[in-house]
């Protein structure tokens, strides 16, 4: 792998870029793997890249259906913050917080991680009681927040409206340390990494059946052949349910669209991350300077990667009330993604009824925040059979009710 | 925007109209089933990636509760019929197969465990 530095611009720059290579190879799969994972999102490279650099796993390869990086990695509004309720996920997204602030230097590879604060405002007597309990739990468990008052909300953000006809702002949950990623860069930074260590990324190759010898997995088919493993990585995110029904077993899972869109580019204007959960609407500033919008998934069970228009509506109304100077920006593009949502919007990290088969899913509407710790506590849960970040998230916590109830604390989670 | 018809008044609009349920045809568990029947009925869901059995409410209508049988990949709505039943009545079913040729009623659950 030829390294990126100041110097290698340089000299790139003296001979007309012509020696810069491919990040990473694309070969033919082989018969077989130690670890296969399926899917190469964020989760499922980061998992690979945390088998090889903690675990010495490196006879693995990443199965692709599409092109690395093009489901919700490559479709996420990149929010990145770990002010969670939940102890588990506290640990878990902080963990991954502060990956994230070495990530760039870790992998040789510019993920602009913008670490530029995020506040959640609190817009209801209910929500100001929420986000206080929050902001306790966080002191408790060494998460940085603070809840903050109407003024402080209006110094950070200049252009929010306090006032709004609805829902006046009484105050916010602030994190300070959160922020933003270049979404496909962690992509790309971790294909890279992982294609440096001998791993195999294998793109345009659909898992359509796992094999088993009675309880225990012993391969995958897929469309470009058989190929045999000792363990398998199912991380799919809203395909989740179709692989798991391959292996044979159930998920707690229900898919459902989530949708994004971007404004044209306009002058700096907002330099944090404001999410509006009360009315269903959050925004950022690109470095571009795309204002870049989320709300609400959609009700209904969905796999078209397109939403539905009445939720645009209902995000962008909420927004012009709380941001009212972009009521004229025009809109360049919007898009869908499917979100993996589980009964107690918590994730899955878990092993299965099926010996040697994990699955790591159920991120839902906010795991891109999530993807290096995801992929850390992934692999130790591959590679040792046990995490002491994964313990909670099994999939059979629903049948025991042991939740991690993270919807009290946000209707919306990205 | 998906259209959907109400089967208790006949209305057809859009699905701003109605209120999405989740899966249908679930059985309801009881006091005194075991901890994978409840588990079931909760949470575990099909989920998939095409033909799909749910339920809705005619919310801004006649608030009434009606199935719908309907594609998760494409949005395409097989047909709409009353909620009082443990299954797809035949004339939906047929409407599916007609469409989706080789799909069968439960396949799912049948090879699931
Ligand atoms: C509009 C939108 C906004 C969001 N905003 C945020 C946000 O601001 N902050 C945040 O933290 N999170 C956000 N999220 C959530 C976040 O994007 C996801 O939780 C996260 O990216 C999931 O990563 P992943 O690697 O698990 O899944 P994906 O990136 O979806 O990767 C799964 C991969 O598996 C592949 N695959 C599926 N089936 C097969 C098969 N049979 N064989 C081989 N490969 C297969 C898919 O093609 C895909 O590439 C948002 C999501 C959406 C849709
Ligand atoms: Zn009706």
């Amino acid at each position: 792998m030829r390294r990126f530095s100041a110097f290698a611009i340089a000299r790139e720059a003296m001979r007309q870029h012509t020696g810069w290579n491919r990040h990473w190879r694309s070969p033919e799969p082989r018969k077989h793997y130690d670890a296969i994972i399926i899917g190469a999102g964020g989760h499922g490279l980061a998992t690979a890249y945390f088998l090889g650099k903690e675990h010495g796993i490196t006879n693995v390869a990443v199965l692709e259906k599409g092109w690395l990086g093009g489901g919700n990695t490559g479709r996420n509004t990149t929010i990145i913050r770990s002010n969670y309720l939940q102890d588990p996920s506290a640990a878990i997204y902080e963990k991954s917080r502060s990956l994230y602030e070495t990530m760039s230097q870790d992998l040789n590879y510019n993920v602009m991680y913008s670490p530029r604060g995020v506040i959640m405002l609190a817009q209801t007597e209910h929500e100001v009681r929420g986000y206080l309990r929050t902001a306790h739990a966080n002191a408790l468990q060494g998460v940085q927040t603070e809840f903050i008052p109407p003024a402080r909300v209006k110094e950070l953000v200049p252009i929010i409206n306090l006032d709004g006809p609805r829902y006046p702002v009484l105050g916010g949950l602030w994190q300070a340390r959160a922020g933003t990623a270049r979404h496909d860069a962690v992509a790309w930074g971790y294909a890279r990494a992982c294609s440096d260590m001998g791993m195999d990324i294998i793109q345009q190759c659909e898992v359509t059946g796992i094999t088993r010898d009675g309880d225990t997995v012993t391969g995958v088919q897929t469309t470009k052949g058989d190929i045999g493993c000792n363990k398998l990585g199912i991380v799919v995110a809203g395909h989740s349910g179709v692989l798991a029904e391959k292996a044979g077993f159930r998920l707690p899972i229900e898919s459902v669209a989530l949708q994004a869109l971007v404004s044209e580019p306009i002058k700096p204007c907002m330099d944090v991350v404001v999410m509006a959960n009360t009315v269903h609407g959050y925004m950022s500033q690109s470095d571009k300077g795309e204002m870049v919008i989320g709300g609400g998934a959609d009700g209904y069970n969905n796999y078209t990667q397109r939403g539905s228009f009445h939720h645009i509506e209902e995000t962008v109304r909420a927004l012009v009330e709380t941001f009212p100077m972009i009521s004229r920006l025009k809109m360049l593009r919007q898009w869908g993604g499917i979100v993996d949502m589980t009964g107690d919007r918590s994730p899955i990290l878990s092993k299965t009824p099926v010996e040697g088969v994990f699955v790591n899913c159920g991120w839902g509407t906010g795991g891109f925040k999530a993807t290096p710790g995801s992929g850390f506590a992934m692999a130790e849960l591959m590679a040792k059979g046990r995490s002491p970040l994964t313990d909670e998230f099994s999939m059979w916590r629903f049948r025991e009710g042991k939740f991690i109830d993270e919807s009290v604390a946000a209707g919306v989670a990205h | 925007m998906m259209m959907l018809t109400c089967p208790n008044c006949g209305v057809t609009a859009e699905e701003t109209e109605f209120h999405p349920g989740g899966e249908a045809h679930l059985t309801r568990h009881g006091p005194g089933s075991s901890d994978d029947d409840f588990e079931g009925y909760l949470f575990l869901r099909e989920n998939p990636r095409g033909v799909h059995f749910e339920r809705w409410r005619h919310a801004h209508g006649c608030g009434k509760w009606f199935h719908a049988a309907r594609d998760t990949a494409t949005l395409e709505v097989f047909g709409t019929y009353s909620a009082q039943t443990t299954e797809p009545p035949q004339e939906i079913k047929d409407a599916v197969s007609a469409k989706r040729p080789g799909w069968r009623w439960r396949d799912i659950s049948d090879g699931g465990a």
